[in-house]
């Protein structure tokens, strides 16, 4: 190639320009779910906006932190918790569920000063354990009395109709805010210091990454994520026992819908959550075969297809809806296939806020 | 006073149980850098497998072990060769997906096959369930928990010996030190490292022989067994055969301890004590970095 053909660095191409504004598109029109569909099809939806949150937020602690944790669940069920309590002190429902997921987020700070001090696997069993004396610790609550759990009563001031509404609306738009808010975190410096941080801590140190820091902003965030997720769930379900929102199961459904939609990918997670929605509608009902389905595949696409569905289709055709990294493009034309949007060698972002 | 003396006696004595069910846990992690998350559900499988010789075809579940053991380190092996092995090479995180993607399966094929009940190996061995020894009016010692105990040491010290003594075990332990130069001096780390995922299934078919003969166990029991196992390792400091012994004590004296002081207690103080060892060891490392630079720059 010779040095006058033109080299130019971009971030959006006329497909993900036309991808951002179809998705912009397809939320209005989700926006006005409500008023076009029955109540059982905007509690599903609901479903697959609960769905897609946990997707997208375990994906950007595992997948863009190389933080793989079995724990989340405490964060899911400590947000239903909080919530539970928020309402029982007299707080409105809804603006609860918010400022549960808040404290939840609080609470992750002083968890994730040592917890993120573990590695690989240990982080991975240790959010368990952690999970596991959330999970005990609220069986304690004279409130919730053991497992025997409590429900949202606070729910029944509003009519059947409203509620529906009401919980659809909150959760898609706390859907949207929490792809927002990763979209435009991964596109920062923290993205590329967080996925830096994953591909070789030590490198990444020596270049002047605050490890600490940018890994706790991926943990919080997640932790807030997931327990907000927590809160929604209580709200479209209304009662609370806290086995089924401590249970692992989430993680598995987690684990599942991030490797098959595509680890590592932004926008793998959220097909990732799309397919898990389709194949529980198809299979819910099959019981123990569809979870021993789940674990296998999920072990399958772990082993053969470590990015996922997504991961393939980006590489063979080189698509890009939300980019996250850059591209070189010389003389119009991409360089090669091989693009590194994970912040990669081949990606010029910044790789840290040394300051 | 004594009921707190009896607990702490009864704390150690389960040590010896965690010791046993912590030691393949570590002893696969020094080995190959990988944390099973599929562990706790293989011991299950094995005491599944002795339920079943013992209630169809009326086995001893001590004799039945010389079946399922053996049953074990086969699935150690496959295991290794089939999935571990392939996780490896996928960097740090592939072998906790695809081990917890394994455990699933193993939990919910369980499930399906023996359905919710929990069972027991203990109508099995008769009197050594509840048998004990009387060494005061307040403190007893249970047949059944001296064995596990002493079987905890025997493994441990079995292991220990292994590793030095033989030449498979030196193998083992130089693959561990550097898989691709053992290739130089002949020693086939592929294979080496499916012995010691053999072995460290032996371990877990004892555990899972103890866990049946103690308590009771069902399909989703894989879970708290693979948190326990992890909690010995990780307060004996993972890695350290002797120090899951140490671990194993630790935790089974917190936990008997909490369940005198509240019912709850037994679970809930044996993650804190996890929880507060993990913190202290993350605190002392820190101070013993900062302490070495400092002795660095004044050197």
């Amino acid at each position: 190639m010779s040095l006058d053909q033109t080299i130019r660095i971009e971030r959006w191409t006329p497909l993900s320009r036309a991808a951002i504004l179809i998705a912009a598109l397809v939320l209005v029109l989700l926006a006005a779910g409500p008023l076009l569909f029955s109540n059982n099809a905007i509690d599903k939806l609901t479903t697959l906006f609960i769905y897609v949150m946990l997707a997208v937020c375990w994906n950007a602690l595992a997948g863009y932190g190389g933080l793989v944790s079995v724990g989340q669940q405490a964060f899911f069920g400590l947000g239903a918790y909080a919530a539970v309590r928020l309402a029982d002190a007299g707080l409105s429902v809804y603006p609860a569920l918010v400022i549960a997921a808040v404290l939840v987020a609080i609470v992750s700070l002083p968890i994730s000063a040592f917890m993120l001090r573990l590695k690989g696997g240990e982080f991975a069993i240790g959010m368990w354990v952690v999970a596991a004396l959330c999970h005990l610790l609220v069986n304690l609550d004279s409130l919730v009395q053991g497992e025997t759990g409590t429900s949202l009563i606070a729910l029944n001031a509003y009519e059947a109709d409203t509620r529906h509404a009401l919980t659809y609306w909150v959760a898609l738009g706390s859907m949207t805010a929490i792809l927002a808010i990763l979209f435009a975190l991964l596109r920062s410096r923290v993205g590329s210091a967080i996925q830096a941080i994953r591909d070789n801590e030590e490198a990444a140190a020596s270049v002047g990454v605050r490890v600490m820091s940018t890994k706790r902003i991926i943990f919080v965030f997640a932790a807030f994520g997931a327990a907000l997720a927590g809160a929604l769930w209580l709200a479209t379900a209304i009662t609370f026992q806290p086995k089924t929102y401590f249970g692992v199961q989430w993680t598995a459904y987690m684990i599942f819908m991030v490797l098959v939609g595509g680890l590592g990918t932004f926008e793998g997670a959220i097909l990732g959550a799309v397919i898990f929605f389709v194949i529980e509608a198809w299979f819910g009902a099959s019981g123990v075969w569809y979870l021993v389905g789940l674990g296998a595949t999920a072990l399958v696409f772990a082993l053969f297809l470590p990015r996922g569905l997504w991961g393939w289709l980006e590489r063979r055709y080189d698509l890009a809806l939300l980019p996250l990294g850059y591209r070189v493009t010389i003389g119009g034309q991409p360089p090669s296939r091989e693009r590194t949007p994970q912040g990669g060698p081949a990606a010029p972002a910044p790789t840290g806020n040394a300051g | 006073m004594m009921i707190w003396v009896n607990q702490i006696v009864q704390g150690i004595l389960l040590g010896g149980y965690y010791a046993v069910i912590a030691c393949g846990l570590s002893f696969m992690f020094s080995v190959m850098r990988i944390i099973n998350l599929a562990h706790g559900s293989l011991a299950i499988v094995a005491a599944f497998g002795l339920y079943v010789l013992a209630d169809q075809f009326g086995f001893d579940p001590f004799g039945a072990l010389i079946i399922v053991l053996p049953a074990m380190g086969v699935i150690g092996w496959v295991l290794q060769r089939t999935i571990l092995e392939r996780s490896q090479r996928g960097g740090m995180l592939v072998p906790i997906l695809s081990t917890f993607g394994l455990s699933i399966v193993i939990d919910n094929l369980l499930f399906e096959h023996f359905g919710a009940d929990t069972r027991s190996l203990a109508p099995y061995i008769d009197e050594l369930s509840w048998d004990s020894w009387q060494l005061t009016d307040d403190i007893s010692i249970g047949k059944l928990a001296a064995i596990t105990f002493v079987t905890a040491v025997l493994i441990l010290g079995g292991l220990q010996l292994f590793l030095t003594r033989t030449q498979l075990g030196r193998a083992i332990r130089a693959t561990a030190e550097d898989p691709d130069t053992v290739g130089l001096i002949g020693i086939n780390a592929r294979r080496v490292n499916a012995a010691a995922a053999a072995i460290a299934m032996l371990t877990v078919g004892v555990a899972g022989a103890f866990l049946g003969m103690r308590a009771t166990f069902d399909p989703y029991a894989g879970g708290p067994q693979l948190i326990f196992a992890f909690e010995a390792a990780v307060i004996g400091g993972a890695g350290s055969l002797w120090g899951t012994l140490i671990g194993g004590i630790v935790l089974g004296v917190a936990q008997s301890i909490g369940a005198q002081i509240n019912p709850q207690g037994f679970l809930i103080t044996g993650h804190v004590v996890f929880l507060v060892v993990l913190l202290a060891r993350l605190h002392v490392d820190e101070i013993g970095t900062r302490f070495r630079k400092t002795m660095r720059r004044s050197a």
